[in-house]
């Protein structure tokens, strides 16, 4: 079943279009990575999803029902916002509390011990928290909510590589036992990316990638050699990137058909090319198609 | 861990399949589940478990219900045959490729192999 669905949903403030005719499909029970740049449109989309703001036009189907003001809807929903505002004096015990009020599946075992793992001391006014244990709190929230569909917006930021790989272990086997639909927005994504499933790439507002982690994985190669074999080589294919270094020179190119085979048999190296560096060269070379045609 | 230069259920199949190689699951026990193999490696549940179905299919592990997989039985051979048919391009391909650039003769390659070879 579709955890998400939009369809020529669109978001304006002003006159800049935030998001900007999206449609998705995101299935149930699968991690899928919300990926793009600073202003790409990553958390409006998500507040469009989880009814904190509303569309200027299109349709969203959450869960198969319309999310805005959906108390049914929204009680299956966790949204983990990176800049999460709480009460003031709040202290992160009061924050579970009553998370532990708003979930119906809530584990309190599982916060346990997140709070024991993360270190998280639980007394201390939030006001007064690093911005690590911040996100330890936003962390341990979606973790321990089990709801069905949890989004987590840049649940990294501030943390250091011991509470990241917490993070991602835990996230892992708790999803493992209890499958959900995760929908994770990160700028970490050599990190994560053997965690997605499924991978959806917004810049501007608009869906740049919308498709299969392992079909990314696979979807380009890096060829290096001679400058002129290179560039022989690749001739007028889709070239993602082109970098040289004197007379050496290394292409990032669409992985078509037996081009790894064929760029070998011409003596060039290859090398696969990772998520987030596929990811880069995606989006820069959106920037500058756009950038031709305006 | 993993080799990241095929795609990661691929990566995960072959790692099972070298534990089924050199005896560390030996044939009629049981491999580790999809969320272990998916804990341990790192990875997301559904590639570990589409790794597993992967040597199914290939007749390495066998399905059992409730229990989980199994070593085949005859997986080891089946996995050698195989293997052995790989070799040629896997190995012996690029050491040829290699050689060629360094100007070596296929003379100096077969007593290289000679004395690099154990007894």
């Amino acid at each position: 079943m579709t955890a998400v669905q939009t369809r020529s949903l669109t978001k304006h403030f002003r006159d800049v279009a935030a998001i900007d005719g999206v449609d998705l499909d995101l299935d149930e029970g699968r991690v899928h990575g919300l990926l793009g740049r600073n202003g790409a449109g990553k958390t409006t989309l998500m507040k469009l999803l989880t009814g904190q703001v509303f569309a200027t036009s299109g349709q969203m189907r959450v869960l198969g029902e319309a999310p805005v003001e959906n108390a049914s809807v929204l009680a299956r929903t966790c949204f983990i916002q990176e800049s999460q505002k709480y009460p003031d004096g709040f202290r992160p015990r009061d924050v579970l509390r009553i998370a532990e009020g708003l979930y119906p599946a809530w584990d309190r075992e599982l916060a346990r011990e997140l709070i024991g793992e993360f270190r998280l001391p639980e007394k201390r006014p939030i006001a007064k928290l690093s911005r690590g244990q911040l996100s330890a709190v936003g962390i341990i929230l979606g973790l321990a909510s089990r709801a069905p569909v949890t989004f987590f917006d840049e649940p990294y930021l501030g943390l250091d590589a011991v509470a990241r790989r917490l993070f991602f272990d835990r996230l892992l086997a708790d999803f493992a036992e209890h499958p959900r639909t995760v929908i994770l927005s990160t700028h970490h994504i050599d990190e994560v990316s053997n965690l997605l499933e499924h991978v959806v790439l917004l810049d501007g507002g608009r869906v740049v990638i919308d498709a299969e982690a392992e079909e990314l994985q696979a979807a380009a190669i890096e060829v290096s050699g001679r400058a002129e074999e290179v560039r022989e080589f690749v001739g007028d294919a889709d070239l993602l990137h082109l970098q040289e270094i004197g007379a050496l020179a290394t292409a990032a190119v669409h992985a078509d058909r037996g081009r790894a085979e064929r760029a070998r048999a011409a003596g060039l190296q290859v090398a696969p090319v990772s998520l987030q560096n596929y990811i880069v060269h995606r989006t820069n070379t959106a920037v500058e198609q756009t950038a031709a045609i305006s | 861990m993993l080799d990241e230069s095929k795609p990661l259920f691929i990566a995960v199949a072959d790692q099972i399949e070298d534990g089924v190689l050199d005896g560390t699951y030996p044939e009629e026990t049981p491999v580790p589940s999809t969320n272990e193999l998916a804990a341990f490696l790192r990875i997301n549940p559904a590639t570990a478990g589409k790794g597993l179905n992967r040597l199914a299919d290939a007749g390495v592990l066998v399905k059992r219900r409730g229990v989980g997989m199994f070593v085949a039985p005859g997986a080891t051979d089946l996995v050698r045959r195989r293997r052995r048919e790989d070799f040629r391009q896997a190995y012996i391909a690029p050491l040829l490729r290699e050689a060629d650039h360094l100007g070596l003769t296929t003379q100096e390659l077969i007593t290289m192999l000679t004395e690099e070879a154990p007894r």
